[in-house]
């Protein structure tokens, strides 16, 4: 028999009190056991269809299903199976670590010795266990993330939500964040991210849905995703130098200074190539970089920000 | 969620707001108790003497089951409202909207916090009475039942002006333009037999007259209203509000976008 998909939204509407349309008509189906990123630029709709899933915010039409499960029809059974880590810190500033976690287990009807013992762990894992008995409001806002992550894994659920968890978060926590998150998806959670961090997409995911308008515009693997690249641009630093660029018919050099140069390059075209010809004009490299990521790059075109892209 | 998830859950809300009460109990329990010993001090001690007996009772006595009453009813309201608007400005209620517990279980969590506040300021109230008088019980069983009530109705009501408020102001103003001055006008320092017509009458559309009234039967044995339809207002009013704080939780309003 085949698994339900983790999550189901059929032609899901919001529109908000004062007129704007968040959400037009969105169908889209994530499998279970996938992580799977949900982009769009600010305002897009992402928080507002991750409001209808998690039932912090009523929809104005259409349906969504956990693992086969209306959120309408079944909301208590739906809600069961769902973690969610909202946008904004919604801790109560005044309570432990601890006792937020342990309180909300409790609020999926899981026994305190079980939910301190789960609370332990998750804790320990994502390393606050050393803050579990200081007030909330004494954290830091990495800390305070890392805790939502944990409180939202106390039901132990089938599909975790993240909404921008790592927004505003340094590099280090970042990652150990990402190990956590992959973790969690090996051991079967379906993972749904959404991230203003492209690189954190392309890394952790492997499908993808871009959201803007309110409508889901682009929906489909990383892979299948990042091969509609047709171009893209390498920032090459060199060893000595530069006289001169060489001149080759699909490959556009632009100097940046002395010692660095520009390459826009077609997908098609292999990287031997370009250095071929660079070898020939005997220039050598000492390190190369992709300009921009080329996640982003995609992004901003499927979401018309051509001027950033340029 | 099945029954014994529910009990779980219920009881993780009430034990939270006990630890609330008690980490504040500077603002819950202290306050309360110290402005009504300052009641029992101008009313019951030192006005009280000169007015002489009321209904075969001493002034102080005849206060007494009013000032319990008034410390239910403004706590278990004022518990409510600060408890549930706190978790709604501090967004923290999310914790709660995207669990699977019904509504109903949220609202009997606050609603048990509301009330064991209430009841626990009504006791230490009684207790400190005590010190200036001493006191019968007539009727235990309608002296409970009534105090009980009284707290869940006005829980209930602080529990609907919490949904609404937008601001801190806005859960002030109801116990301040209208609680209190109803809770005055209830009976608690007189009877209504002592007001001309028709302010008699008027004041039998005040559902505290009701409350405090049953509350002195209970304690002393008189009343201004007989208990049947004092306990069918009280009744009343804890289907009406409950209805409307279920409805409300399961629409989502104030809580949801």
């Amino acid at each position: 028999m085949t698994q339900a998909p983790a999550l189901v939204l059929r032609n899901l509407c919001k529109t908000y009190p004062n007129g704007v349309e968040a959400l037009k008509d969105v169908s889209l189906e994530i499998s279970a056991g996938d992580l799977f990123a949900l982009l769009g630029p600010n305002g897009a709709g992402k928080s507002t269809l991750i409001g209808i899933v998690s039932s912090l915010v009523n929809g104005t039409g259409g349906d969504a299903e956990v693992f086969g499960i209306s959120i309408h029809k079944h909301r208590s059974a739906a809600m069961a199976m769902i973690g969610i880590v909202p946008q904004e810190i919604n801790l109560n500033q005044f309570e432990k670590p601890l006792d937020i976690c342990v309180q909300q287990a409790g609020f999926y009807g899981i026994r305190r010795s079980v939910a301190q013992e789960r609370a332990e762990r998750y804790l320990r894992e994502l390393k606050l266990w050393d803050k579990a008995e200081l007030p909330a409001r004494t954290l830091s806002g990495g800390m305070k993330r890392r805790l939502m992550i944990a409180r939202s894994m106390m039901n132990e659920p089938r599909l975790l939500i993240l909404d921008e968890p790592t927004a505003g978060v340094d590099i280090e926590i970042r990652r150990s964040m990402w190990k956590f998150v992959r973790a969690i998806n090996r051991a079967g959670t379906t993972v749904i991210l959404t991230t203003h961090y492209l690189e954190e997409a392309e890394n952790l995911c492997r499908n993808i849905a871009i959201i803007d308008h309110g409508r889901i515009i682009e929906n489909t693997d990383m892979r299948s995703l990042l091969m509609q690249l047709d171009m893209e641009t390498f920032v090459m630093d060199c060893q000595a130098d530069l006289e001169a660029l060489p001149e080759v018919d699909e490959i556009q050099f632009r100097r940046i200074d002395k010692r660095s140069f520009e390459a826009d390059l077609p997908c098609s075209l292999d990287l031997n190539r370009l250095f071929a010809s660079l070898t020939a004009a005997g220039i050598t490299v000492k390190s190369m970089r992709n300009k921009t990521n080329r996640l982003e790059e995609l992004f901003m075109r499927l979401t018309g920000d051509t001027e950033t892209m340029a | 969620m099945n029954g014994r998830g529910n009990l779980v859950a219920l009881g993780t809300i009430a034990h939270r707001e006990v630890i609330r009460i008690l980490r504040i109990w500077g603002q819950t329990l202290m306050p309360p108790a110290i402005t009504m010993t300052l009641y029992f001090i101008i009313f019951g001690t030192l006005i009280g003497r000169r007015i002489g007996e009321m209904h075969g009772f001493s002034y102080m006595q005849y206060i007494t089951p009013g000032l319990v009453m008034m410390s239910i009813i403004t706590n278990s309201y004022g518990n409510m409202t600060s408890s549930f608007f706190g978790a709604k400005f501090g967004r923290y209620i999310e914790e709660m909207l995207v669990s699977p517990m019904p509504p109903w279980v949220i609202l009997c969590g606050y609603l048990s916090g509301a009330m064991l506040r209430g009841l626990t300021v009504g006791t230490l109230v009684l207790g400190i009475s005590l010190l200036f008088t001493h006191l019968q019980m007539h009727h235990i069983a309608i002296t409970l039942l009534t105090a009980i009530l009284t707290s869940i109705v006005f829980a209930l009501a602080g529990f609907i002006n919490a949904v609404f408020a937008r601001k801190f102001d806005d859960i002030a103003i109801i116990p301040t333009f209208v609680l209190t001055p109803l809770t005055y006008l209830g009976g608690v320092f007189y009877s209504v037999d002592m007001l001309p017509s028709p302010w008699r009458q008027i004041s039998h559309a005040n559902p505290i007259l009701y409350m405090v009234s049953a509350f002195r039967e209970g304690m002393l044995g008189i009343g201004d209203i007989a208990l049947l339809p004092s306990f069918a207002v009280m009744l009343g009013f804890v289907a009406l509000l409950g209805a409307t704080c279920i409805m409300l939780l399961r629409r989502g309003v104030g809580m949801r976008n």
